[in-house]
């Protein structure tokens, strides 16, 4: 009985010493998370923390429930096996902007479109941290690393339209040092049916310095920050200077002056069927400058999951048929006896 | 006319036509009445990759050989005593096969000027004296088919392609094949269209009574049962029998079988039998690759399912890195290699053995795999639990190799008594293992039983038992990430132990006179060849030993004494000399390959040339010293 579960963050703690570097955005987010935690209401034997390869796939060892540290990419998919066989556990994947989009990208969007019971935390860099600093498939265009020392050549993924593309059922998007947006959309993920992911701007402080600085900084952030709101007009701005989301005759979004927009301002809707609008917001920012980068959930849509389905036909096979009996299968109805 | 029978102790047929001519229906159908009957029987199904390969041509010519006998035999035969030839191709194709003296009989409708010169026929070769020295029965099976359906309501097509049906019914009735099973057969297969069963029901009919009328055959053959062990027998194609073997050892182990599998031939017949049987609690994952397979079965596992994966080599070589973090995490895990000519895509529907070493060594760091090998068709049922059984108890990743040649081979299976199977028993952890001198309690899950070095299995769902694991290298005991050199070491060599100390069964040594000097060793596949070419060999007066290895990691304890027991050791391989190398670089035995990569299985005859010459020129050596 959840209610009887009184856990504390320090419950989600382990004896490990973390290792990640001083300054590192993965502290905060480990904080939330395990802040976040006791509030499911899920006993910590039930939860599964499932990583790949990357400094944020590190993650496992630091919270105390049951964690599987694996290999390069395949976090999705040995999640999916795990999810898919015990339907009972409240399953949670940590993986990066590689792990996730460069050698797992085809296990993420699939476990996307089948819709598992998975919550996938992207800790999005925009760097390779822990083979020292190449570019990743989320750098922007002509990045400057120790692997593109002429600058990167190929145009970055936006893990947010690739999920929404990928028949994702819950896509959202974050910031590390913003605990309580974190918390609010972990919450929402929590209480999503199937596959969620969020999207979590993490700052690499030793390889990408700065990456999201717009996005974090007090001082700027209002004016490049959307923070999405279910059935709330898509407004942001600085108190003196407030824009409006308004969709035109081609059915593209513009960025203009809140009093100008007046009533034409969008409103979110999270659940709307299709995706599209979903798709335009996470288009608006300038790859450069990132601004404006709505955060929040972008999409919450209610689809049967994976491991539910499978669960439904076993269950039905058992009550049409009968529990599986060995001998009648072995049997069969082609034999002979010999006496 | 009264016709003559005859009785005779063995007889192999091979059915041959063109990729959409239902000779493998047609082989599967009448290796069913020869099982009904009571034969000891073998097949062998040989066919192309192409779905429907060009018609007419010699790549696509598909073929079904079946051997049946009044005695026990252990392969499909080396050459078949009948042909049947759908068409030029498969005349062409398969005829080099046949020894003169042979029975072919031919569709000669298909016989056209343009069907021959499609396959390079410059000649009729019903007509030219090519098949001079075989007994040749030359029938208008299309003709034929089409005129006995003429009465039905289906499209000339339809009726065409029933003549597979009426070959099968004079095939039936110059062998005495009980009928009545291919009858509701085909009502059931076609049930949704009743016109089509009637029409190759009454193909099949009309075969027979052709057979059964025409003066081309005078006589007919009695072929009869074999003697076999008392018991309840079907006949089994090896990827069922495996696919039984897991889901039994489902049942043994109380463990709910997850399979995660990616298409592949020879080894997709594996996931469509799994994913039929749900109310056994199967659950089938067809997964976006073969990595994802694989991962997801590691993942059940991790979970507490029986995790199993199927492939063959090209899938094995993606699965590596998971298959090296399963040695890394010590979880159960089945990898079912169903091996096919290589490298590469290579051979798909063909045999091969030549993935051994892959199984053997094919990843990163030290990471030793237990690897079980099949005999026969059958007996991928008891290779599959004992795959299980290891898996279970060590909390290990294993191999089942499995081949081709078995996956769609078949043999009467004497169907066991599932109170005679064995217990395989999970033993998860169910509390803490470690107790500190203060008294505390605490659960390691690298925390090892002394005896057989496997760790404790703590699903998801234990309270207390919480526990974090991945492939980074482990403290001894703790499972804590460590980088120490000394602990590193430990466990490399406790892991190698672990998998070297499984307790499997000695080998069995075939030797009936105690004399040979000469021990064939083989493994998987090659069993029914060796032991029928062992057979053939002391049939001619020479002594021969053979031993077969079910187990190839860790060897049997007593392996490398018999081995040291027989002057010489003659090891015959699907491949180019695999089990050799191993043999030779632990035992430092001078073994000498027969090795074949023609993706196909070894003829008996041929192999009993090759130990005859072995056993002469040993004596030969000897006489010289």
């Amino acid at each position: 009985m959840p209610e009887l579960l009184k856990l504390t963050t320090k419950d989600f703690k382990t004896d490990q010493e973390v290792r990640w570097c001083p300054g590192c955005g993965d502290y905060a987010i480990l904080a939330a998370v395990q802040g976040f935690m006791p509030s499911l209401g899920i006993a910590r034997e039930d939860i599964v923390f499932v990583s790949g390869i990357g400094c944020s796939s590190r993650f496992p060892y630091y919270m105390n429930t049951y964690g599987l540290h694996s290999i390069h990419g395949r976090a999705p998919a040995i999640a999916t096996g795990l999810a898919a066989s015990r339907p009972d556990l409240s399953v949670w994947v940590v993986t990066g902007d590689g792990d996730a989009l460069s050698i797992g990208g085809n296990h993420l969007i699939h476990a996307l479109r089948r819709n598992v019971n998975l919550k996938i935390l992207l800790f999005n860099n925009r760097i390779y941290g822990l083979t020292k600093g190449q570019y990743s498939p989320t750098s922007e265009l002509g990045k400057i690393t120790k692997s593109t020392p002429y600058g990167s050549l190929d145009a970055p993924f936006n893990p947010v339209s690739l999920a929404l593309g990928a028949e994702a059922t819950f896509v959202a998007r974050t910031i590390d040092s913003d605990r309580k947006h974190l918390t609010s959309v972990l919450q929402a993920a929590a209480e999503h049916q199937g596959t969620a992911l969020i999207e979590i701007y993490q700052n690499c402080n030793i390889f990408n310095d700065g990456a999201f600085e717009n996005l974090k900084d007090n001082s700027v952030r209002d004016r490049h920050l959307i923070r999405l709101e279910h059935g709330q007009p898509i407004a942001f701005g600085a108190e003196d200077e407030r824009y409006g989301i308004v969709r035109m005759p081609d059915a593209t979004l513009k960025v203009v002056p809140l009093e100008q927009a007046g009533d034409s301002v969008l409103i979110h809707d999270a659940h709307a069927p299709e995706p599209d609008l979903a798709f335009a917001l996470s288009r608006l920012p300038d790859p450069a400058t990132l601004s404006p980068t709505p955060i929040g959930v972008f999409r919450d849509v209610t689809r049967p999951t994976y491991d539910q389905l499978m669960a439904d036909q076993l269950d039905d096979a058992a009550r049409k048929l009968g529990s599986g009996k060995l001998a009648e299968l072995l049997t069969g109805s082609d034999t002979w006896t010999i006496s | 006319m009264t016709k003559q029978v005859e009785k005779v102790d063995r007889v192999i047929i091979r059915f041959a036509g063109d990729s959409g001519d239902g000779m493998q229906l047609t082989g599967d159908r009448f290796t069913s009445e020869t099982a009904a009957f009571g034969n000891d029987l073998s097949t062998l199904p040989d066919f192309p990759a192409e779905i429907r390969a060009p018609a007419g041509t010699l790549p696509g010519v598909s073929a079904f050989q079946l051997h049946f006998a009044d005695h026990d035999i252990l392969t499909p035969g080396d050459a078949p005593d009948v042909l049947v030839a759908m068409n030029p191709a498969a005349l062409k194709a398969n005829l080099k096969d046949v020894p003169r003296g042979g029975t072919v009989i031919v569709n000669t409708d298909e016989f056209t000027p343009r069907a021959l010169t499609k396959v390079g026929y410059a000649a009729d070769p019903l007509e030219d004296g090519s098949l001079d020295g075989y007994k040749v029965h030359r029938v208008a099976l299309t003709t034929q088919t089409v005129k006995v359906l003429e009465g039905f309501d289906i499209s000339r097509k339809d009726a065409e392609r029933a003549k597979n049906m009426y070959s099968l019914g004079l095939l039936s009735w110059l062998y005495h094949r009980p009928t009545e099973a291919t009858v509701t057969f085909l009502e059931k297969k076609f049930a949704k269209k009743p016109t089509i069963a009637a029409a190759n029901v009454a193909a099949f009919r009309a075969g027979w009574n052709y057979g059964e009328t025409t003066e081309d055959f005078v006589v007919s053959y009695e072929i009869a049962p074999a003697p076999m062990p008392q018991g309840t027998y079907r006949n089994i194609h090896g990827n069922l029998a495996l696919a039984y073997g897991l889901i039994a050892a489902g049942h043994q182990s109380g463990l709910p079988l997850f399979l995660g599998a990616y298409p592949i031939t020879p080894a997709s017949d594996i996931l469509h039998e799994l994913s039929k049987h749900k109310n056994h609690g199967v659950r089938t994952f067809q997964a976006e690759d073969e990595i994802a397979g694989i991962g997801a079965a590691l993942g059940a596992s991790f979970g507490g399912a029986l995790g199993v994966t199927t492939t063959s080599g090209p899938g094995i070589a993606l699965k590596g890195e998971t298959i090296g973090l399963a040695v890394s995490l010590e979880l159960p895990l089945v990898i079912c290699d169903i091996q096919r000519g290589g490298p590469s895509t290579g051979l798909p529907t063909k045999t091969e053995q030549s993935d051994l070493l892959l199984a053997m060594f094919g990843r990163n760091g030290e990471a030793p795999v237990p690897i079980v090998a099949p005999r026969s068709p059958a007996d991928c049922f008891d290779a599959a639990l004992e795959a299980v059984r290891i898996a279970v108890t060590y909390r290990t990743p294993v191999f089942l190799l499995s081949d081709g040649y078995l996956a769609n081979g078949s043999e009467p299976w004497h169907i066991p008594d599932v109170a005679d199977l064995p217990e395989i028993a999970p033993n998860f952890a169910a509390g803490p293992n470690k107790v500190h001198e203060d008294g505390s309690e605490e659960f390691w899950p690298f925390l090892r039983d002394p005896e057989t070095l496997a760790r404790p299995w703590a699903i998801p769902g234990t309270a207390g038992l919480e526990h974090r694991i991945g492939g980074i290298e482990k403290q001894d005991g703790t499972g804590n990430i460590s980088y120490d050199p000394a602990n590193h070491d430990l466990m490399v060599r406790t892991r190698a132990a672990k998998v070297a100390g499984i307790a499997i069964p000695d080998l069995e040594v075939d030797d009936p006179s105690g004399e040979a000097k000469i021990l064939v060793l083989g493994w998987g596949s090659t069993y029914g060849p060796i032991q029928a070419a062992c057979r053939q060999v002391r049939r001619g007066g020479q002594q021969v030993a053979h031993a077969h290895l079910r187990h190839l990691n860790p060897f049997p304890a007593n392996l490398g004494r018999i081995l040291k027991e027989y002057d010489r050791v003659l090891i015959p391989e699907m491949n180019l000399g695999q089990l050799s190398m191993l043999i030779r670089a632990r035992y430092l035995v001078d073994a000498v390959g027969y090795n074949q990569v023609r993706g196909l299985p070894f003829k008996a005859a041929e192999l009993a040339e090759v130990i005859k010459n072995l056993i002469e020129s040993d004596a030969v050596a000897k006489v010289g010293v």
